[in-house]
């Protein structure tokens, strides 16, 4: 009888184990997809989605250009020492932009923006819904997703493929200032590798990584912020620490797993 | 019979293992304030948001007009919301907005109004509470009455036909708090909405309300008229209303049960010993219109002022009291009907010409009050005393033109 008993025990939390993510990506679906409906409902919210581009994009441009400008310097160092070995030196133009243009700009410039942006809209929609003001929202009959949640998901549309854009510009200006600055390769050689080398559908491929990161990482963050009140390990401000906490590694993990889905699906 | 606006039937609500409403069956009737006292904790704000539908019952229904709100189609249920507004106890200021735009929110985020009507009429409404000054202020830099009052104003913005407050006088000055009772009051009278109000202020909140339901253990232990809540004789209720009332100083003569004890005590006295004693109803006329033309606690100032010019003339055994909203009841012991009229004489000479209000009036705005005398006999009521001082007053005081 107590082994049984054990073994139903035993089978009902692996049920819950199994439908608990399941239930919450069912959430997080309905709750994009109520994100993205409210961007084109009338009237449109233009100037809390110019005030949001200004907040996820002009405001990152600094930590991009300085991570891009890095990431660049760093593949273009690693890049030259490895292909000097096969006397290939030549192609390191190629190497760096077809690195970033494909993965390494989209990817670090999402996790560069959950950290910046993504990580402040949890921890501010968390807070605005400890203190009542969400539901202060919803009794003035302003619905809180489209008034919260759209004008970011329209922001970060417009902002994340502009960011990667620069991330790799400035990336590729990096390797430049490694390979030929520093270690003597012909900037004309470096610059010539990079133009035939990268071809229309990298750069696309690119921005549509960047287009599904963006969606991914505002979902994710909003809803962490959202939905702070039904955190079961902790309540008030130790709520709102856990929601942005889970709110950046979620997205981070949910990038790198879209990146290795959508780099199979693209090449 | 009355179709109750709102009715709550055998509502039930748990969060976890903990019951909070048990069974709530309560009426709420258009255009009345209706009051919920009850302990801390027992439940009141939860009841409040669910009648607001930000909280689902587990079991029971709500029903607005006679009809479910749980079969409302999206649009109805988005209709009938927009007749609300709900003013939180924690105020629910947005942080990141300033004053005014957190007091114009709720209309420029549901109409279609010009940016110019919006502002003019959170300035109105903000001059109505006494918060000129402070639009581009942030919540973060105010003090707590000055939050509640923006809450308010936020809470009225769209002149709604049903309003909940939720503790609406917590952590204001009393006379703050009375200048906010009577605002409610007066919209309430204006506008005719349908108030529910959260509050632990007893008694004051009696003078306001029509209805008043106490809560108790998730269940509607009352629900009834504030007279009658103040003169049941169920031990929990009595114990509720008076132990707030006996943490406070009876030298406060605000309270209503204090007249009806004092009283009783003159009456013990006429019928043992036949010692007279008589009462004098001060009436304030058009105190409505002179918190329009001042301010709001301008209508508490001179109530309050009068009260003290009264106090310094009276002696140990008479008792001076406010009675509801409007009026003061003067109870002298061992005078007839002569002496009290003798003794409004000479308080009427000190006072007449002088400005009791404190207050710059409108010089086109009169301000009176009257007076009325009853004599106690050996069967008389406080009732029948206060409807013959009533229909018996004259004009007492009134302010000069200038």
């Amino acid at each position: 009888m107590t082994t049984l008993s054990n073994v139903k025990l035993s089978l009902s939390a692996l049920g819950r184990m199994t439908l608990s993510p399941v239930q919450e990506l069912g959430k997080i679906t309905v709750f994009f997809f109520w994100g993205m409906v409210h961007i084109v409902s009338f009237p449109l919210q233009v100037y809390k989605i110019v005030e949001q581009i200004y907040f996820i994009g002009m405001k990152s441009v600094f930590v991009i250009c300085l991570t891009g400008a890095f990431t660049g310097m760093v593949l273009g160092l690693q890049g030259y020492y490895t292909l000097v070995k096969f006397g290939s030196e030549g192609v390191l133009g190629a190497a760096v932009a077809l690195s970033l243009i494909r993965e390494m700009g989209p990817v670090l410039t999402a996790i560069m923006v959950v950290g910046r942006a993504g990580s402040a809209m949890a921890a501010e929609i968390g807070i605005m819904r400890i203190s009542e003001q969400i539901d202060a929202l919803e009794t003035m009959d302003i619905d809180p997703v489209r008034f919260l949640v759209s004008p970011r998901i329209a922001a970060a549309l417009i902002s994340f493929p502009l960011l990667t854009a620069l991330f790799d510009v400035i990336g590729i200006f990096g390797g430049y200032l490694t390979g030929s600055v520093l270690l003597g390769i012909n900037p004309g050689i470096y610059f010539s590798r990079v133009e035939s080398s990268v071809i229309m559908k990298d750069i696309s491929g690119g921005f549509a990584k960047s287009i599904v990161f963006a969606l991914v990482v505002v979902t994710v963050c909003c809803f962490k912020g959202y939905f702070t009140h039904l955190q079961t390990e902790g309540f008030g401000s130790k709520g709102v620490s856990l929601s942005t906490t889970s709110a950046v590694v979620l997205s981070c993990v949910l990038v790198l797993i879209t990146d290795y889905m959508l780099t199979s699906i693209l090449l | 019979m009355k179709t109750p606006l709102i009715q709550l039937n055998d509502i039930h609500k748990t969060f976890g293992s903990n019951k909070v409403l048990d069974g709530i069956t309560l009426s709420i009737y258009q255009g009345e304030i209706t009051t919920i006292i009850g302990k801390s904790g027992g439940g009141k704000s939860v009841l409040l948001k669910h009648i607001i539908g930000l909280l689902e019952p587990d079991s029971g229904q709500i029903l607005f007009n006679g009809q479910p709100l749980s079969g409302m189609k999206r649009p109805e249920r988005k209709t009938l919301k927009r007749k609300f507004s709900y003013m939180f106890q924690g105020n629910a200021l947005f942080d990141s907005l300033t004053v005014c735009e957190n007091v114009a929110l709720p209309l420029k985020e549901t109409t279609s109004m010009s940016d110019k009507e919006i502002r003019r009429r959170a300035d109105e409404k903000m001059a109505h509470l006494d918060i000129q000054g402070i639009e581009d202020k942030y919540p973060s830099q105010l003090s707590g009455g000055m939050k509640k009052r923006v809450a308010l104003a936020r809470a009225l913005m769209t002149d709604p036909e049903i309003i909940l407050f939720d503790e609406p006088t917590t952590g204001l000055d009393p006379i703050r708090k009375n200048a906010v009772l009577s605002m409610i009051s007066d919209y309430q009278k204006k506008f005719g909405f349908t108030g529910v109000v959260v509050s632990h202020e007893i008694p004051d909140i009696f003078y306001i309300s029509q209805r008043i339901a106490m809560l108790n253990d998730g269940r509607i232990l009352f629900e009834g008229s504030p007279d009658e809540i103040q003169r049941t004789t169920v031990p929990e209720i009595r114990n509720f209303i008076y132990g707030y009332e006996d943490q406070k100083d009876h030298t406060d003569k605000r309270h209503q049960p204090y007249v009806e004890r004092r009283f009783l005590q003159e009456m013990v006295r006429l019928q043992n010993h036949h010692i007279t004693f008589s009462l004098v109803l001060f009436m304030f006329e058009n105190i409505d219109k002179l918190c329009e033309h001042a301010e709001h606690i301008a209508g508490h100032t001179v109530i309050e002022n009068l009260a003290q010019k009264i106090r310094s003339k009276i002696t140990i055994t008479d008792s001076c009291s406010r009675f509801g909203l409007n009026k003061i009841v003067l109870l002298i012991s061992n005078a007839d009907i002569s002496q009290a009229r003798a003794f409004c004489e000479s308080l009427a000479s000190e006072i007449q010409g002088k400005d009791i209000a404190g207050f710059k009036h409108n010089p086109d705005f009169c301000f009176s009050i009257s007076v009325g005398f009853a004599q106690a006999t050996q069967d008389s009521s406080l009732e029948t005393l206060l409807e013959t001082a009533e229909s018996s007053s004259k004009p007492f005081y009134a302010t000069s033109h200038t």
